[in-house]
């Protein structure tokens, strides 16, 4: 799958000028409110008609306004899970799950519906009206029933934002799951560093309406492109698989780039693949081996490079294993400690500061 | 408690004005639906002139309304021949003339219900139907006008009120024939008019305040019955 989306289009002081191309997997579009993430979101489900723009999925164009080309939302087959839920309140979680079933191709079977159901853990909730449903839950039949209509492609426009922390924790381990366990490509719209870090294999960063860089997280979510308050949340991403858990202490150890990372986290089992987001803050910086710690990983490794953020602050980017470890700290520290690049460190990092 | 018997031709007033009340609220419902939905929904050159020629009837002395009828859906007015001379149906001096006169005198208050009704529904729902694959059809007919339920109830209900109390329109229109166009208000009015028939005015009366109370009560609890299902 490959879509491509290009908009120009201008609202008053407001201009938007970009240009997307996606491939499978998670591709997120990153930045601040009022930086054109939902217009752009909004043109590629085709609920809005820009001034110019085009918009292709594999071979199809669905808008193409120099040709007047537009293909109305019901026939692009584009899941589309909004900030609020948007459920139908004069229907039953069931019923509203099954809305999209109405117009979808009759290909797919019951086992896909048991199976979405079991994915979000909703099955308690099939007799309940919306309007007796918390915000978790309500979300999470959102993403049912776009899953549902069997879509070609999701789009997730900020589905946590109206969430409590703790109701967002409850909600990103289905959305794990649901990069993991299916092969629907998804755009995901965030402001969130750790959500993005967490979830996508491709971050667009957006400022002012423009796209203002495109690539990994690792690569993207760092630097200048982030506001301060973005950048305290900035931090190393690493993809691994769980190697064994301690259900007695409810820590897991996960194999991540040639690391071996001890996880605060009672609800991973083995086997399962998982990205660990590490902040820049929580990471600290060692010249010798430290002892007698209560933080569990101690990584060895060799300073890359020392960027100066102004301000007083550091970041340092430590190699290790196979993994590159960003850790911030004040250049006060930097300098007794003689940190330069090329010198071996210990980064030391506490396994709840990982708490997912 | 003999004089709450109702003679023969009191029977025939009641029977025949619920009659004409059914009819002219069933048939003018989809209609009152699409003038809602125009209404409420389209944007269109001279909306205004539209809402206005809608709410005409109410504003209007009935017995106006009632002559403009006469001149366009009498025998010899523009529509009214075109319809006898091609389908055969007439309106003048029948009791489908008198379903017409409360027709179209009910509808301003059938279309401003549901209008107000459908303007409250949260067009982002009708967004995300769309996005499920429900064609615009679709959408208005599985989200638009389940969550519009509560308006149009309380919509033919007061249609439904105002038809079985029409007076002065459809007297106009299709006069006062006992049988065919006397409807229950026409039979109270000649009844008050003649010595000795105030008796039967009273019976008659009681039955209007019944019928009426029974549509009140009837639209609360349909409505209270569609908002919770609505707003639940």
């Amino acid at each position: 799958m490959r879509l491509f989306v290009e908009v120009r289009q201008s609202l008053g002081a407001f201009h938007l000028d970009a240009s997307i191309a996606a491939d499978g997997g998670v591709t997120a579009l990153f930045g601040r409110s009022g930086s054109g993430k939902t217009s752009l979101m909004r043109v590629i489900a085709g609920l809005a008609r820009p001034q110019w723009g085009r918009v292709v999925f594999d071979e199809t164009v669905l808008l193409d306004t120099e040709r007047s080309i537009f293909v109305p939302p019901h026939k692009r087959r584009f899941g589309y899970v909004f900030q609020e839920a948007r459920l139908f309140p004069h229907l039953s979680v069931r019923g509203n799950l099954g809305y999209g079933r109405w117009f979808s191709p009759p290909a797919r079977d019951r086992e896909d519906y048991d199976r979405v159901v079991e994915l979000l853990g909703i099955a308690p909730l099939l007799d309940r009206a919306p309007a007796n449903l918390s915000g978790g839950e309500r979300q999470r039949v959102a993403i049912g029933r776009a899953l549902l209509a069997s879509p070609q492609l999701l789009l997730m426009d900020e589905p946590l934002a109206s969430l409590d922390e703790e109701r967002k924790g409850e909600i990103l381990p289905y959305l794990e799951r649901l990069r993991n366990e299916t092969d629907i490509p998804i755009v995901y719209v965030s402001h969130s560093v750790a959500e993005v870090g967490r979830l996508a294999d491709r971050v667009a960063i957006m400022a002012g309406g423009r796209v203002a860089a495109i690539g990994t997280p690792s690569e993207v979510l760092k630097g200048k492109l982030l506001s301060a308050h973005e950048r305290r949340e900035s931090g190393s991403i690493l993809a691994g698989i769980v190697r064994s858990v301690d259900g007695q202490h409810g820590l897991a150890t996960v194999a991540a780039d040639g690391l071996l990372v001890a996880v605060s986290d009672p609800a991973l089992h083995e086997g399962q693949s998982v990205r660990l987001h590490i902040p820049e803050r929580d990471v600290m910086i060692a010249t010798v081996m430290p002892v007698g710690l209560s933080a569990l990983n101690v990584f060895e490794g060799v300073i890359s490079t020392l960027e100066d953020e102004g301000s007083g602050v550091v970041r340092v980017c430590i190699a290790s294993g196979d993994a590159q470890i960003f850790a911030r700290v004040t250049a006060f520290s930097c300098e007794r400690l003689g940190l330069i690049a090329g010198r071996p460190v210990y980064a030391v990092v506490k396994s709840v500061a990982l708490a997912r | 408690m003999d004089w709450l018997v109702l003679s023969e031709e009191e029977w025939v007033a009641v029977r025949l004005s619920l009659k004409v009340a059914t009819v002219a609220t069933l048939c003018s419902l989809p209609v009152g639906i699409a003038v809602a939905y125009l209404l409420a929904r389209g944007r269109f050159w001279g909306k205004s002139l539209v809402n206005g020629i809608v709410h005409l009837p109410l504003i209007l002395p009935p017995v106006v309304t009632g002559f403009l009828l006469l001149l366009t859906f009498g025998r010899r007015g523009a529509v009214g021949q075109f319809l006898y001379d091609w389908f055969a149906i007439s309106f003048s001096f029948r009791w489908t003339g008198a379903a017409l006169a409360s027709a179209i005198m009910g509808f301003p208050l059938m279309v401003r219900s549901i209008r107000l009704s459908m303007e409250a529904v949260d067009q982002k729902l009708e967004e995300a139907a769309g996005t499920l694959g429900a064609a615009p059809l679709w959408v208005f007919l599985t989200v638009t006008l389940p969550l519009t339920l509560p308006g149009i109830v309380a919509g033919t209900i007061l249609a439904f009120a105002k038809a079985m109390g029409e007076f002065g329109a459809t007297i106009t229109f299709v006069s006062n024939i006992p049988g065919e166009t006397q409807t229950l208000s026409a039979a109270i009015y000649v009844l008050t008019q003649v010595p000795g028939g105030d008796a039967g005015a009273l019976r008659l009366t009681v039955v209007a305040i019944v019928i009426s109370f029974a549509a009140l009560l009837a639209s609360e609890w349909l409505a209270r019955l569609a908002a919770r299902r609505v707003d639940a």
